[in-house]
């Protein structure tokens, strides 16, 4: 398994995501948004958190047309697997990879907290180790994760079970954390090969740190 | 030319920052003037062509493209001599 995790200026989550992933096993090799073209035989390719560019203009904005992109977007049209935590769900939602748009965090806020997440759909290369209702702790650390999509794309994500994972308390009851529509935390692309979330799997890998639901939600990748 | 451009959340989509702005006005006694606020930005900028049809037909190319997100926001093209 070979991970690519894409480095912008501004990027700081891609050390943990690298973590992460050669904990569960994978050969990790970090990107610079520079690069044209990602390694061979890449199995996934990882868009971390961070504020790339600054988060100048809008969150992910300036990213989208990052020379990296271009093969980003080809990889994705071929297929292949892509994740996007964060700042980096903001940049696949701007680059239209995925639906919908981050706003700010309806309290103005910035948030950083554990946050419980539950599983609203599982038949997918992400959330295949989790069971549908499962509910997972969680990091989440974002000022613009308000996410939004109008009724006609959210009934669209509904009816092809593109949403990953919804915002909720300890027992599963949704719950409102930044204003989100329908309390989204991560959706996919139709075609299930392109998923975005704004908390921070790879920052809960280690009982010792608090939680460790993180290894389940990115073991799925390696089925 | 110059082009002025105004950047700002769609019509029903929620503005918090207008929404925020708006109660701290309403707190420090301009509530009975102030009827709803939009919170946006706005981008100006020198363009290196004399007409404009052209001024204004790339300005919305870079709005479209990148400027503006056109699933959360709308835009406003000015164009000055």
């Amino acid at each position: 398994m070979l991970v690519a995790v894409l480095q912008f200026p501004g990027t700081n989550c891609e050390y943990d995501t690298k973590y992460a992933f050669e904990k569960l096993g994978a050969e990790v090799t970090i990107v610079w948004h520079e690069e044209t073209s990602l390694p061979q035989n890449v199995d996934l390719v990882v868009a971390p958190g961070g504020f790339s560019y600054g988060d100048y203009l809008r969150s992910g904005a300036l990213a989208k047309f990052a020379p990296i992109m271009d093969a980003v977007k080809t990889y994705a049209a071929n297929g292949g697997k892509v994740l996007g935590i964060c700042n980096g769900f903001q940049i696949l939602a701007e680059t239209g990879l995925l639906p919908g748009a981050l706003k700010r965090n309806d309290n103005l806020h910035f948030i950083s907290k554990h946050h419980h997440l539950k599983v609203v759909n599982n038949d997918n290369a992400f959330l295949q180790e989790l069971a549908v209702g499962d509910v997972v702790n969680i990091p989440v650390a974002h000022h613009d994760g308000n996410y939004y999509i109008d009724e006609d794309g959210l009934q669209e994500l509904k009816d092809n079970g593109q949403i990953l994972l919804q915002y909720c308390d300890k027992n599963g009851s949704n719950k409102v954390l930044n204003g989100s529509v329908s309390q989204i935390a991560g959706v996919c692309n139709k075609e299930k090969n392109v998923f975005g979330l704004m908390p921070h799997p790879e920052r809960a890998m280690e009982t010792l740190l608090g939680c460790d639901d993180g290894v389940k939600m990115l073991q799925g990748f390696f089925k | 030319m110059k082009a002025i451009i105004n950047i700002g959340l769609k019509k029903g989509v929620l503005d918090s920052a207008g929404k925020a702005t708006h109660h701290r006005l309403d707190t420090v006694g301009f509530a009975d003037i102030v009827k709803d606020i939009r919170v946006g930005k706005q981008i100006i900028m020198e363009l290196n062509c004399t007409d404009e049809a052209t001024a204004k037909a790339e300005a919305t190319k870079m709005c479209e493209q990148l400027l503006a997100n056109t699933v959360i926001e709308d835009y406003e093209i000015i164009i000055e001599a």
